[in-house]
Order: structure tokens, then sequence, then C-alpha cells
């Protein structure tokens, strides 16, 4: 079977991530930056895939694991977090709480 | 018995802590109780220390109770000395104190801040006794600034006045300047000797010193230094008459019976040194009698009935000054114990006069309230004789001995006693000027004043007035302690000598009566003369020194303090305050709480320490 060359791997990781670095960067509706933030993680999740394909190793999809349910709690706490926020300010614009400047 | 000697200051001690630590929530009752009776149990147990110890017939007795630290060889301890004169200086404080004590139960009645007027008084106790009992001068100096902290606290006890304050800072800087003295002159003594224990130190100074050598001369000076500040005498007596600032028992126990006589004590404790270095003996004696007769000058002048007072106690201690000076250790120590009995008395009685005509001072608004206040009016009369040394009162026998002594002293004798005389003569004229004006006279409208004197303000009056005529009676046990000096033989005085020193206090009770009573002498008259005025103003004011002083050490330690607000020092770290203020301010606007921001530059911080890391 011919393989995916690791260069290509990476390539689509470094898109992905930077791709979600400026959404998180320009996005002003929280869930949005929330959903980036996401689209970061699985970017380096797919480094790992990738590399572990390439030498042959078990430990690049574990590492893999870990970042998913650490994605998994970091949303339920994300969405916990904004829902508060909703309640509370009636917006998801991050822009508009930023009350608390120096 | 003997070996409860740590009792005494540790009851006043616990009184203060009882007091403190209930902070004012005990009822008066009970802090009457607990002020009054830890002081009186203190007099108790000193009573019974006191007569085992004059049964025993030792000379002297050593209670070592812990050490308090121990650093090589130097290891002073909580150590108790009792001889003769710590003995007649216990029984004074404690005896005297209580007496005091009782009287401000009823005195101080009204005043919101009962509790921690007590509190003050027994922390003042238990330091004083540690100050005479202490066989090491590092416990002595314990109680020398513990007592020096009380004066402190009580002449400011009423705080709500600014000048009270003031007064209280006053009297703690002014004695602070003796008291550095005093604390170079330890660390003098301990680099030299090798040991703070008062008798081991004053047995090496015999050893190691020769008479008049130039140690011996620099230690006596130092420590005459925090004699004279502690005592009141020139040129730190300044702080004595403010100090009147106090509650009149205050002034009664710190300012007139104790505290102000520990100078006194310092001198007579370490009596060795000062035989060792004549010179500073003989400025003793000159500085007793310039403040003898300055104080004198002054009593006569003041209006304020306290102030009068106070200047005739610094002139009185000025007396024992004197006898120091001449030698006569014993005749200074029962001038002390004489005189806290009839200064007391005075004060107490002084309070009782101020009270009853709702705190007024001035003596020319009092005027003939002997009617109505018996008991401060005898108290008064017979204060003032044991004052002005009248004959078979207190003040005669010690007064006697002390010029009898200064008249022995080879070379300015005659000077000292002549100088003493003329001060006698004074005290004749300010005592009896004061019972005069205030209880003669005529009447300045206080028909209606009721002697304000419950059972526990006039009893102690009652006691001290006894202990005033009959103190002079009382064989004080000094013989062994001051055995070491060289032994005044009684030379035979002329009839003559003992004529002059009995007439002079009449002789001044007599100018006294022709202005003040019958006014064949008019003092308005005398003072229309423009001499007499400007003198009386002079030496009213004590003789310019408070202004001296004001201009001399106060008002360019002011400037020196402004224009050193703005020195080089200061504008160094000025400058870092500033720069440390702008960082800040500028930071602080990088906080902009937007969450983009934020993200932004934590990415560009990511990219340039991954760059560095990959260039480097």
């Amino acid at each position: 079977m011919q393989s995916i060359p690791i260069e290509h791997g990476l390539i689509l990781a470094g898109v992905l991530f930077a791709l979600g670095l400026v959404g998180v960067l320009t996005r002003r509706n929280i869930v949005f930056v929330l959903m980036s933030l996401e689209v970061m993680l699985n970017a380096s999740g797919l480094a790992f895939v990738v590399a572990s394909a390439r030498w042959g190793h078990a430990d690049g999809q574990v590492m893999f694991l870990m970042i998913l349910t650490l994605a998994a709690a970091e949303v339920a706490v994300g969405l916990g977090l904004i829902i508060q926020m909703y309640r509370k300010f009636k917006t998801v614009d991050i822009d508009v709480l930023s009350e608390m400047k120096g | 018995m003997q070996d409860l000697i740590w009792l005494l200051p540790t009851f006043p001690l616990l009184g203060f802590l009882c007091l403190v630590l209930t902070g004012g929530s005990l009822p008066r009752k009970i802090v009457a109780v607990i002020g009054a009776g830890s002081v009186g149990l203190s007099f108790l147990s000193a009573v019974l220390i006191a007569a085992q110890f004059l049964a025993s017939g030792e000379d002297y007795f050593v209670k070592e109770v812990w050490v308090w630290m121990a650093v090589g060889e130097f290891t002073p301890g909580f150590n108790f000395y009792l001889d003769g004169l710590s003995l007649v200086m216990m029984l004074i404080i404690t005896g005297v104190g209580f007496l005091i004590h009782l009287y401000s139960t009823g005195f101080m009645a009204d005043d919101p801040a009962y509790s921690r007027f007590f509190a003050y008084m027994n922390l003042f106790v238990a330091a004083m006794l540690m100050l005479v009992l202490g066989d090491n001068l590092l416990l002595l100096y314990l109680g020398w600034e513990g007592v020096g902290l009380c004066s402190y606290l009580l002449i400011g006890f009423w705080y709500e006045n600014p000048d009270n304050g003031y007064a209280a800072r006053k009297a703690f800087v002014v004695t602070r300047v003796g008291d550095t003295a005093m604390a170079i002159g330890l660390f003098l003594l301990f680099t030299q000797l090798g040991t703070l224990n008062i008798q081991d130190m004053l047995g090496a100074a015999q050893q190691q010193w020769a008479i008049g050598s130039p140690l011996a001369i620099a230690a006596a000076l130092l420590l005459l230094g925090g004699a004279v500040g502690k005592s009141a005498q020139l040129p730190l007596q300044t702080w004595l008459p403010d100090a009147m600032a106090g509650p009149t028992p205050i002034s009664a126990l710190i300012h007139a019976a104790t505290m102000v006589t520990a100078g006194v004590y310092l001198v007579a404790r370490t009596h060795v040194l000062f035989e060792l270095a004549p010179t500073v003996q003989m400025l003793v004696a000159f500085v007793g009698l310039a403040t003898l007769l300055m104080a004198g000058f002054t009593a006569m002048t003041q209006r304020d009935i306290k102030r009068i007072l106070a200047y005739s106690t610094i002139s009185q201690i000025g007396y024992m000054f004197l006898a120091l000076g001449a030698g006569a250790w014993s005749a200074a120590v029962f001038h002390l114990m004489t005189h806290a009995f009839f200064k007391a008395l005075l004060f107490l009685a002084a309070g009782t006069v101020i009270l009853s005509l709702h705190h007024e001072h001035d003596i020319f608004k009092m005027g003939g309230i002997r009617k109505q206040l018996p008991i401060a009016f005898w108290s008064f009369i017979i204060g003032s004789a044991a004052l002005a040394a009248l004959p078979f009162t207190s003040g005669f026998y010690s007064k006697d001995e002390i010029l009898l002594a200064a008249l022995a002293v080879e070379g300015p004798g005659l000077l000292l006693w002549i100088g003493g005389v003329i001060g006698a003569f004074f005290t004749g004229i300010y005592s009896f000027r004061l019972v005069f004006v205030v209880f003669f006279g005529d009447s300045q409208g206080h028909q209606e004043v009721k002697e304000e004197a419950g059972w526990t303000m006039a009893a102690p009056l009652m006691l001290l007035m006894v202990l005033a005529l009959l103190g002079g009676w009382i064989q004080v046990p000094l013989d062994a302690v001051f055995s070491s000096g060289a032994g005044h033989e009684e030379a035979p005085v002329s009839l003559l000598v003992h004529a002059v020193m009995i007439a002079a206090p009449f002789l001044g009770i007599g100018v006294s009566y022709l202005f003040f009573m019958s006014k064949v002498f008019d003092v308005d008259k005398l003072m229309a003369n423009p001499l007499a005025s400007s003198l009386h103003r002079f030496w009213f004011s004590g003789w310019g020194m408070d202004a001296l002083y004001q201009r001399i050490f106060v008002n360019p330690f002011l400037y020196l303090a402004r224009i050193n607000r703005n020195d080089l020092i200061d504008s160094f770290y000025a400058l870092l305050v500033s720069i440390t203020r702008t960082a800040h301010l500028m930071l602080a606007r990088t906080q902009t709480g937007y969450l983009g921001w934020y993200a932004l530059s934590m990415a560009a911080g990511l990219v340039l320490i991954i760059s560095l890391g990959v260039m480097l």
C-alpha cells in the first residue's frame, strides 16, 4: 500500500492549526472561538498520528487519545461557562466583556 | 521568707497583666481591689522580708531566680540583691506606693479610664522594684527604662489634650539624653571590668582603677548623666515641671516619691565609682547646689500649685545630690525617704484641693479654704513644715545631716553650706507662700466648697502626716552598705552653725508672712519695679531654660529635618519609586480586557521564543 508522505500530513496539520489560530484571534462570537480551539487541538492530534505512522510507533496514537479526552473535558467546561455568560450578560460577544482591564 | 523576694515585683506585675488583658471590662470595685491590693500584698511581703533580714543581722542577701541570658562569660540573671539601701528603697516604694494607690481609688473614681490607670501604676511599681532590687546593672537598666516608659504613659494619661502628649514626649526625650549616657557608661564598665554585677563590678573597679584615673572619671560621669536625667537635675531638669500634666497621684508617686529619686539611688549604689573619681563627686555636689538654688528661685514665682511642688521636688533632689557629692551617702538616702513622705503628702493634699475646687490649679484663685478643707489644710501645714525643715519634723533631721556633711567637705565646704542654707531660706518662703495664699487670706468665692475625700483619700493623708512628722526618728540601716567609704568623723560644729540652720527656714516663713499674710510688703508694688518684674519673669520661666533649649536644640533639629527632607539619598529612593510606577502604568495599559488581544500576545510570544530557540 502506497503510504502518504509525512510532509503532506504535517503540512495539513500546520494549515489546520493556522486556520484555528486565526479563528481564535479574529472571531468575536465565543462559540466560534471555542470551535477554532477544537480545530487547533485536532491539528496537533493529526501531527501526532502522522508521526506515529511514519515511525511505526504507538506512542503518537496514545497521545491523540489523550488529546481527545482533554478536548472533551475542555468543551464541557467551556460550554458551561458560555451558558453562564449568556445568562448573565445576554450576549456571546467576548469584546463586550472587557471590564477587567488594568 | 527572704527566698520569696521575687514576689515583690511579681504581685504588681500580675496586677498589671490582669488589668491590661481584661482591657477595662472589669467593674471598678474589682479594678480597685486588684490595683491597690497587688501593691498592698507587695508591701506586706516587703515588711516580712525586711523584718527577717534585719533579724538575721546579715549585711546583704542574694536570691538568684533565673539566668536571663548566657553569652559566653556574660550571664546576667534575674537576681535580687537585698541590703540596707535596697531595703529602704523597697519599703518606700511599696509603702508609699500602696498609700498612693489607695488614694487613687478615690481620686480617679470618676475617670473613664480607671482600669488603664491602675494597670500603668502597677507596671510602674513592678519596674521600680526591679530597679532597686536588681543585682546587676542590666536588670537595673531594665527597671530604669520601665519606669521611664510608665512615666511617659502616665504623664500623657489624659491624651485627648495634645499639650499632655507634648509634655509626655518632652519628659521621655529629655530623660533619654541621660539614659543614653548611662547606657554608654554600662558599655564602658562592661568592657573594662568584664561584669555588670554591681558588687563584683565595684570590687573590680577598686582593684583596677586608681583614684582619679581617667576611666573611673569617665564611668562616673556617664552614670551621673543618667542620674541627672532621671532626677531632673541641671541641665536636664526641664521635663519635670511639665510632667505635672499627669493626674496628681502620678505626680506624687512617680514625680516626687520614687522615680525621680532613682538617680540618687543609682549614685548611692555605685558610690565606690564616685569615690574613685573625686572630681566627679565634687561635680555632683555643685550640680545639686546649682539645681536647688535655681529651683528655689523658680518655685517662689510660680502660680500653679503643682508646678510649685514640682520645683520644690527638683530643689529637694538637689539637696540629695549635694549630700551625695559631699560623700554623705546615708544622709542622701535618709533625705530621699523623708522627702518621699512629706512630698507625697503635699501632692496628695494638693490633689484633694484641686479635686474639691473642680480642677483649679492657680493658687491665687483659691484663698481662704482652710475651714472647708481641714484635712488638706493640716496636710499642707505638716508637709510644708517638713519641707521647710522646721525642728522636730522629719525633714529637719535629714536636711540637718546634709548641711553638716556639706560643711565638712574639704575645700568648698563653706560655699556648699551657705548655698544650702540659702536654699533652706527659699524653701521656707515658697512652701509657706503656698500655704498662706491657698488656705488663708481672702476667699475667692469658694465658701460652698466641700472636701471631696472619702476614707480612701483621707486615710493615706493621715498616715503620711504621721510619717512626715515622725519619719525623722526612723533609723535607716545603711551603715553596712556605705562602710567602704572613708567615713566622715563628726567634726564638732559650733552652736552658731546650728542656730543659722534652724533660723533660715523661719526667716523664710517670716518673709512669706509679711508678703502674703499681713501684707506689710506689697507684691504688686514690688512688681512695679522694672528690675523686680523682669527678674520675676526670668525666674517664672525656669531661668529661661526651655526657651534656651528650644533655640539651641529643638529649632536646629527641626531645621535639619526640614532641609533633609529632599536630600540625595531620598531622591534616589524617590527615583526608584517613580520608575516602578511608570513601568506599572505602561504594563497596565496592555491589560485591555479583550480576549483576542491576550491570545495574540501569547501566540506572538510563543513564535518569538520558538524562533529564538531555532536560530540559536
